[in-house]
């Protein structure tokens, strides 16, 4: 799960990491009565949203007045914000962040992630801060320093030091940066995220260490402890079919062709999508309904797919061990009577009590197309949507 | 023997009481996995399905001398009950629960260092699939009537692909020494390069099939190790072709979000150190039955 920048800073803030003075606006009008609240006479104006690289698709502008905050925040309230790190629809803007300017002398780059190969948290950090971390390792893959976290006694100070020294800080300046260096690793630990970036950790020319950026993402297996995160959740910021699906235990992600994909497992569920392509199709989704799949499950599955208005053609891909085929030739069937499925239906079941599920099938009078293999399901599914595409194009034409 | 498991292992339950636990637990009971008890704290002294449930995994290890344990404990509980079977001496554990914490995983992972190798726990999961030795044991959720007993090793991130895969051979009269899950999550018990290791050493092994998917750094360092370290013949599938990059799909461990994560970077990695891959999800089994023939297997 993400969270807005903001939200972040208050998090880091209660962990002793330095940020400048910041506050929240829901209008143009709080935004400038913000602004005048922080005082000085520079400010920086934010777009709340989750992606990065708002600087470059205008969502971070600097502001020397009240107009000039009212001006940008008519502008970005509302407005969709397109970054590299979005689709092409954008996220939404509701909420903008205003900050004091401070006075930059360095920017540095500043990331704990969970790394894969170590098991272990890792710092990255670079002296190139304000440059996105991939560019980074593309670019000056030599200027990027790691240190690894050991679990069982967590962050050393030693380490805090080291990352100290090898970005050429300020030795005055090594105890704040142990500070910070902690202070996101506590951070990190105990409110089990995945992943904070600070890009950039400033180095202000008064000596002061500050994010000017924040970004944090948490593991959701782990929210059930978290509360308080769990409630930082912004649906404005995720697309409402992923959202309503997560509502539901369902894993969906939406892409943009034409047939809507029901399958068991995640890995089943790309290998699905791969072979749809390979069919000469083009996948809606991807929907992994997980294991123990219930009859309410599928019909949850199907509505979900069926809000998708490009499906043209629905297959659903049940290998059961965990579930059962005879629960997941039911749930099709209780879908089939809820939800409104005016398009071609193609099921393929394999497994646990099979033959059962095909029975069931095949007694409903339904009229599903059942599949035996893979390549077979996703053949026919590519055929069922080209002469379902037909008849609807011709059906336009004629009205 | 097979690797991990074999028909006389002694296996306990963790969370035997649940609903899905006694489903699966009465599957391997008729598969001939030589079940012997249950552990859920608080319910010693009752049965399941007629066997006996212990407190604690040192109990049911001292009275039914357990050597392998299922878990099924729901996700909160679940590192607890794994570092808990490790403490009891129980040698190889498979975690079949969905929604582990990374860090409490990271947790059971150094939890588990402090044993030297040899009296160390081998964990395979979560959130996986289960290992099962066709006509010898199973240890988890698969339905065992879809693998023939034969000499292919299969190690998989993804459960249902690798039923897929044991499905395909079948079709073509092909059986499975043993087919190992190894979990969707971004930190597991064990690794391909682990499972290869064993398969390497295994004489009832003579082809291995491997199933990735995209994301993490799991697949590359596999292709370094099996470059130098075995000869028998690997067939790899690597899901996620279609995947946008970016975006979870659906396991917690399956993003690109590096150099070399990706599914088409992941086959061109197993390629140049001599994996044949599979190019599509339908043509596992033919791609095996292709690679024994050419290695005269058959």
């Amino acid at each position: 799960m993400d969270i807005h920048e903001y939200q972040a800073k208050e998090i880091l803030a209660k962990f002793g990491v330095g940020v400048p003075p910041g506050a929240l606006a829901y209008s143009p009008e709080q935004a400038a009565y913000r602004a005048r609240e922080i005082g000085g006479d520079t400010w920086v104006v934010k777009a709340q949203v989750h992606a990065g690289g708002r600087g470059k698709a205008g969502g971070v502008k600097v502001c020397n007045s009240d107009t000039e905050i009212v001006e940008t925040c008519e502008n970005l309230f509302g407005s969709k914000l397109v970054t590299h790190q979005t689709d092409s629809n954008g996220k939404g803007v509701y909420r903008v962040y205003v900050e004091g300017g401070v006075p930059i002398d360095r920017e540095i780059y500043l990331g704990f992630v969970l790394d894969r190969s170590s098991q272990r948290v890792m710092i990255v950090a670079s002296a190139e801060g304000g440059m996105e971390i991939e560019d980074i390792s593309e670019n000056k893959p030599e200027s990027i320093i790691r240190s690894t976290v050991e679990p069982a006694v967590g962050l050393q100070d030693f380490q805090c030091r080291q990352i100290a020294f090898k970005l050429g800080i300020n030795p005055a300046l090594t105890q704040s940066m142990v500070r910070t260096l902690q202070g996101c690793y506590r951070a990190f630990r105990e409110h089990d995220a995945t992943m904070v970036e600070i890009n950039p950790l400033v180095i202000t020319r008064d000596n002061h260490i500050l994010a000017l950026d924040a970004k944090m993402t948490f593991d959701d297996n782990a929210l059930f402890r978290h509360p308080h995160i769990s409630e930082l959740r912004d649906k404005s910021q995720e697309d409402p079919r992923e959202s309503r699906a997560a509502d539901r235990g369902l894993s969906y992600v939406g892409l943009e062709g034409n047939i809507g994909c029901i399958v068991n497992g995640a890995g089943l569920a790309m290998a699905t999508m791969d072979t749809i392509k390979l069919a000469g199709g083009e996948p809606a989704n991807f929907l992994d309904i997980g294991g123990g799949a219930t009859p309410e499950r599928v019909a949850k599955a199907f509505r979900l797919v069926m809000s998708d208005d490009n499906v043209q053609a629905v297959l659903v891909n049940i290998f059961a061990g965990i579930n059962r085929c005879d629960w997941v030739a039911e749930g099709v069937i209780q879908a089939l009577h809820e939800v409104q499925v005016n398009v071609p239906v193609i099921v393929r079941l394999a497994g646990t009590n099979v033959e059962e599920g095909q029975k069931i099938l095949a007694k409903s009078g339904l009229p599903i197309i059942r599949a035996k293999t893979l390549m077979e399901a996703a053949e026919c599914s590519v055929q069922a949507w080209h002469s379902f595409s037909v008849k609807e194009t011709n059906s336009k034409v004629i009205k | 023997m097979s690797i991990l498991i074999d028909r006389n292992t002694p296996v306990i339950v963790q969370g035997i009481t649940g609903k899905m636990a006694r489903f699966h637990t009465e599957d391997m009971v008729k598969y001939g996995t030589n079940v012997v008890g249950g552990v859920v704290p608080g319910k010693g002294g009752v049965e399941v399905e007629g066997l006996p449930v212990f407190d604690t995994v040192a109990d049911a290890v001292e009275n039914t001398g357990a050597e392998a344990s299922l878990v099924f404990v729901p996700p909160p509980f679940a590192a607890d009950s794994i570092m808990e079977a490790a403490d009891a001496g129980i040698k190889y554990s498979v975690c079949i629960t969905d929604g582990i914490p990374a860090q409490d995983m990271i947790r059971v992972k150094r939890y588990m260092y402090r044993y030297p190798i040899e009296k160390r726990m081998v964990l395979t999961g979560p959130n996986c699939a289960g290992t099962i030795s066709p006509g010898k044991a199973l240890l988890g959720i698969m339905p065992g009537h879809i693998y023939l007993q034969g000499n292919i090793g299969i190690v998989s991130r993804s459960g249902t692909l690798g039923y897929e895969a044991a499905a395909q051979l079948k079709a073509h009269g092909i059986g499975v020494s043993t087919s190992v899950g190894i979990g969707g999550d971004p930190i597991n018990g064990s690794s391909f390069k682990d499972i290869l290791q064993r398969f390497k050493d295994d004489d009832e092994t003579d082809v291995i099939c491997m199933i990735g998917e995209i994301g993490g750094p799991q697949e590359a360092e596999a292709a370094a190790y099996l470059k130098e370290h075995i000869k028998k013949p690997i067939v790899a599938y690597v899901a996620g072709m279609t995947a946008p990059k970016g975006r979870t799909m659906g396991h917690a461990g399956a993003i690109i979000s590096a150099f070399g994560e990706s599914a088409s970077e992941k086959v061109e990695i197993l390629s140049a150190a001599g994996v044949t891959v599979a190019p599509n999800p339908a043509v596992i089994g033919d791609t095996i039955a292709k690679v024994m023939k050419q290695a005269a297997l058959t």
